[in-house]
């Protein structure tokens, strides 16, 4: 036992000291720090800051973060702050920094209110806070060029530096991400409604008539039994066939298609073009390399800009000269990462976490779809579809009883997706039990009469409607108060 | 080499989803459900016929009113009376509709906002009197128009009917209470002869060929405005607010036909058949059935092999209407002798919002919110 521990720990010391070129690591920041600026100008651009933040009058809050809530007007500010984090990550200015900065305002704004909650932001915020801790402004960034006193010569001189060593796991880290994200939304896929009865597919593509080319197949069964059949394969394997060099090229053909047809068919906004960005990371240096010299010609125009006139004209300073030789006789440069002893075991407990936070729901008893119970978090992207109706009714001490008008409230935004989901409807009962508490109302109870369909099955009671939802509160236990789902859906 | 052929089949690829996420799909198309003929079904045998009869009733109330008028007596009020009940029973199917000139004119609020606002009313008569003008068409005036509002000045100025037909005769305002009959009901009518000639024109054709799954096709919008008319126009204003079910104490003052005290029960079953009517594409007017919500949920629930939804519907609809027949002819009054079975009636109502709602949307992959907002 002993010698095999201790053949672990030199297997594990020996990857954590092996080292790759910085380049795949350096166009994966660019990339998503572009892709992310360009998310918040989307953003702002339709108008949702308002729609989703500040029209509203009431939040749905992830438990224990009652305290994140929009700040009027500031909130502009926040996704001010986060926009120009992102474009700080993809120049690779002060990127420590601003990648911090961009987690926090990025992971404040998702936690604003849970009813725009998507699987595609919780990657955002779970990436973002990885790449705080990786090296990912050591090669072609300014905070690279800023380190030599000989900046603006570098830039110039480019081609004769060779490119920086960084450890291999901080690459890989991003690789088990993502590969995480689609392995378990394969599994996610692991069930009876989606494999044999094909559904939600069956529902939603048909929706899709009006597709042009497509949209006629749209309504053919077997499509819907291919769509979910090769969804399932395609998450559950992509990740393999990345990694594998043989068959990476094709992969990646794979991801862009697989991800514009997702674009084409459904209103998932950014999340196709990340994940297809984000895959790039699989390629090796080589490529990498090339990506970043094409950037460079598109960026050579702008030098002058960076480029003091008279170094632009002198000619090689002596020691310049000199230092660049030396790293040419010694190869590549390498780097050691500061905190790494801390560094290690943060992301080591991060991805434990990421790998185990899916399995949750088998804490909790019934049907997942059904309870939701441990349902967030977990890459289960597009998995069902589910609808309700849930009507509230305040009864006060007196035996007086008036039901609610959800919109008085709530947004139709807020309404829908608080109709099906237990942890809304409990935030929501005592949002309105506190109301009616505070208009003079004595020994407020609130009930709620609901309706989910699920997978288009006909709609069944929700609630127990006898449970007076204001006495409940909220925690991670069971919510005894959810009906039973009155169907079984196999599998995973 | 291999970068820039995968860049190539990159800029492709994309080329083509950004194609199909804008381009326009032209007639080409076989659909295994001809959403088209559900949009020519709905306007050529049930929209446009619902308008073109109010239009007729509207007319034949503008004849009477013209009568009662020249000559305010019991007979003509009578006459007026029985005419602005057709009318306002015809209206029933008109008020769903909501796409088109209607919603850009605001019809439905300026044709049946209730209750009537009698503070608002006097006020323009008073205006008149002073020789003013009042603006009927702003939204201050929503509650001072319409069918709510005549149901008032032919049912609610006395408690008599002598003492109505004195408001228009020897009354000392008569002739300003003329006049604003009088044009309530030639708004009423100049409103109706707008929407229609939109239909009869050009809008027609746009609608029936708006068959996209967009927030601004045709089906998607009939199919909100639909599923809005049942749940606000006649669940909520029909028989729930009335009934109290919003409110702490119930409001019979707030039931549709207030001042008429007999024909709320009348007006929320012609509002119920209206809803049945247009679930199963029956011709307005007729017995014939064409491609509908119906038909259009037994194929997609029978090619899903899902349970039958159009059943179930149309059963929930009759047992709310068994239940809503239970009531007494006057609203007002079952709230006040008995709300129970107003909350009965109700509650049947609203198993069929859920079915509206819930299954049916669901069935139809259509979103009932427009919240312009990114999915997973």
């Amino acid at each position: 036992m002993a010698t095999f521990f201790f053949e672990m720990k030199s297997v594990i010391t020996t990857y954590l000291n092996k080292t790759t070129s910085a380049a795949p690591l350096a166009v994966f920041r660019i990339g998503f720090g572009l892709m992310m600026l360009y998310s918040v100008i989307r953003f702002w651009a339709h108008g949702w800051i308002n729609s989703l933040y500040l029209e509203p009058s009431f939040h749905f809050s992830y438990y224990g973060f009652e305290w994140v809530q929009p700040l009027g007007s500031f909130t502009y500010v926040i996704f001010a702050i986060c926009g120009i984090a992102a474009f700080f990550v993809a120049l690779g200015f002060k990127y420590r920094i601003s990648i911090l900065v961009f987690f926090l305002s990025f992971t404040y704004i998702e936690l604003m209110d849970k009813t725009t909650y998507l699987n595609h932001y919780y990657f955002i915020s779970m990436l973002s806070f990885l790449l705080i801790f990786l090296p990912a402004a050591r090669y072609f960034s300014i905070d690279n060029l800023a380190r030599s006193r000989f900046a603006a010569l570098r830039l110039v001189k480019t081609a004769q530096q060779t490119t920086p060593q960084i450890p291999r796991w901080t690459i890989d880290g991003i690789k088990l991400l993502l590969s995480t994200v689609y392995f378990y939304a394969g599994l996610a896929k692991l069930n009876s409604d989606w494999l044999l009865k094909a559904m939600p597919l069956k529902i939603w593509l048909p929706s899709k008539y009006d597709i042009p080319l497509l949209g006629n197949l749209m309504e053919q069964e077997w499509v819907h039994y291919a769509f979910s059949w090769s969804g399932m394969f395609y998450d559950l394997f992509i990740p393999f066939l990345l990694l594998y060099k043989k068959t990476r090229l094709w992969a990646f053909v794979v991801v862009v298609i697989f991800h514009v047809m997702t674009r084409v068919l459904f209103p998932i906004g950014m999340f196709p073009f990340v994940m297809i960005v984000s895959t790039l990371i699989f390629f090796d240096a080589r490529v990498q390399e090339r990506i970043i010299s094409f950037i460079r010609r598109v960026l050579m125009p702008l030098n002058r800009f960076f480029m003091p006139l008279p170094l632009a004209s002198a000619s090689l300073d002596y020691d310049e000269v000199l230092e660049l030789s030396k790293r040419k006789q010694h190869g590549h440069t390498y780097m050691e990462i500061t905190y790494r002893k801390y560094i290690i075991p943060v992301l080591a407990v991060f991805f434990t976490v990421q790998l185990l936070l899916p399995w949750r729901y088998l804490a909790y008893p019934g049907e997942l779809f059904w309870t939701e119970e441990g349902y967030r978090f977990s890459w289960r992207v597009m998995l069902m579809e589910k609808m309700g109706s849930s009507q509230f009714k305040i009864v006060d001490g007196t035996g007086k009883s008036f039901y609610i008008d959800n919109s008085d409230f709530l947004t139709s935004f807020q309404e829908k997706q608080m109709s099906y989901q237990p942890d809304f409807i409990l935030q929501y009962a005592h949002f309105l039990g506190d109301h009616y508490k505070s208009q003079g109302y004595k020994n407020v109870q609130v009930y709620v009469d609901s309706y989910v369909a699920l997978n288009g099955r006909l709609s069944q009671p929700y609630v127990d409607k006898s449970v007076d939802l204001y006495q409940i509160k909220e925690s991670f236990q069971h919510k005894g108060w959810i009906l039973p789902f009155q169907d079984e859906i196999k599998g995973l | 080499m291999k970068l820039k052929h995968l860049g190539w089949a990159l800029i492709a690829v994309i080329a083509m989803g950004a194609c199909s996420d804008s381009e326009d799909d032209g007639n080409g198309q076989e659909d295994t459900f001809d959403r088209k003929a559900l949009l020519e079904n709905t306007a050529d045998n049930i929209i446009i016929p619902a308008l073109q009869e109010l239009s007729t009733d509207l007319a034949t109330l503008k004849t009477s009113k013209d009568l009662f008028i020249s000559g305010p007596n019991q007979a003509n009020l009578d006459g007026l009376r029985e005419k602005w009940l057709a009318a306002y029973l015809t209206w029933q199917y008109v008020e769903m509709i909501n796409v088109g000139k209607a919603e850009e004119i605001f019809y439905s609020f300026q044709m049946n906002i209730y209750p009537t606002n009698v503070s608002d009313i006097e006020a323009n008569i008073d205006i008149d009197m002073q020789n003013g003008t009042y603006d009927l068409t702003t939204p201050e005036n929503n509650d001072a128009v319409g069918f709510p509002a005549v149901d008032y000045l032919l049912y609610g100025t006395a408690d008599t009917d002598s003492g109505i037909v004195d408001f228009y005769s020897n009354d000392p305002k008569a002739n300003a209470n003329q006049q604003y009959l009088s044009n309530l009901i030639d708004q009423m009518d100049s409103l109706t002869t707008t929407v229609l000639n939109d239909w009869t024109g050009s809008y027609r054709d746009t609608f029936v060929n708006s068959t996209d799954n967009t927030a601004s096709s045709s089906l998607n919008m009939m199919t909100n405005d639909f599923v809005f008319y049942y749940e606000k126009g006649l669940r909520a204003n029909k028989i729930g607010i009335p009934a109290g079910v919003f409110s702490t104490t119930p409001l019979a003052e707030k039931v549709e036909g207030l001042y008429s005290r007999e024909f709320s029960k009348e007006l929320a079953l012609e509002g119920l058949q209206a809803v049945d009517d247009f679930f199963n594409g029956r011709a307005y007017g007729g017995t014939t059935s064409g491609s509908s919500y119906a038909t259009y949920l037994t194929l997609l629930r029978n090619n899903s092999g899902t349970s039958d939804l159009t059943g179930i519907i149309n059963s929930q609809l009759n047992t709310a209407r068994a239940q809503i027949n239970l009531l007494d002819n006057n609203f007002f009054d079952q709230v006040n002798t008995d709300n129970v079975m107003m909350t009965a009636a109700y509650d049947e109502l609203q198993r069929a919002t859920v079915l509206f709602k819930v299954d049916m949307l669901q069935t139809l992959s259509i979103s009932v919110d427009y919240v312009d907002s990114d999915g997973d």
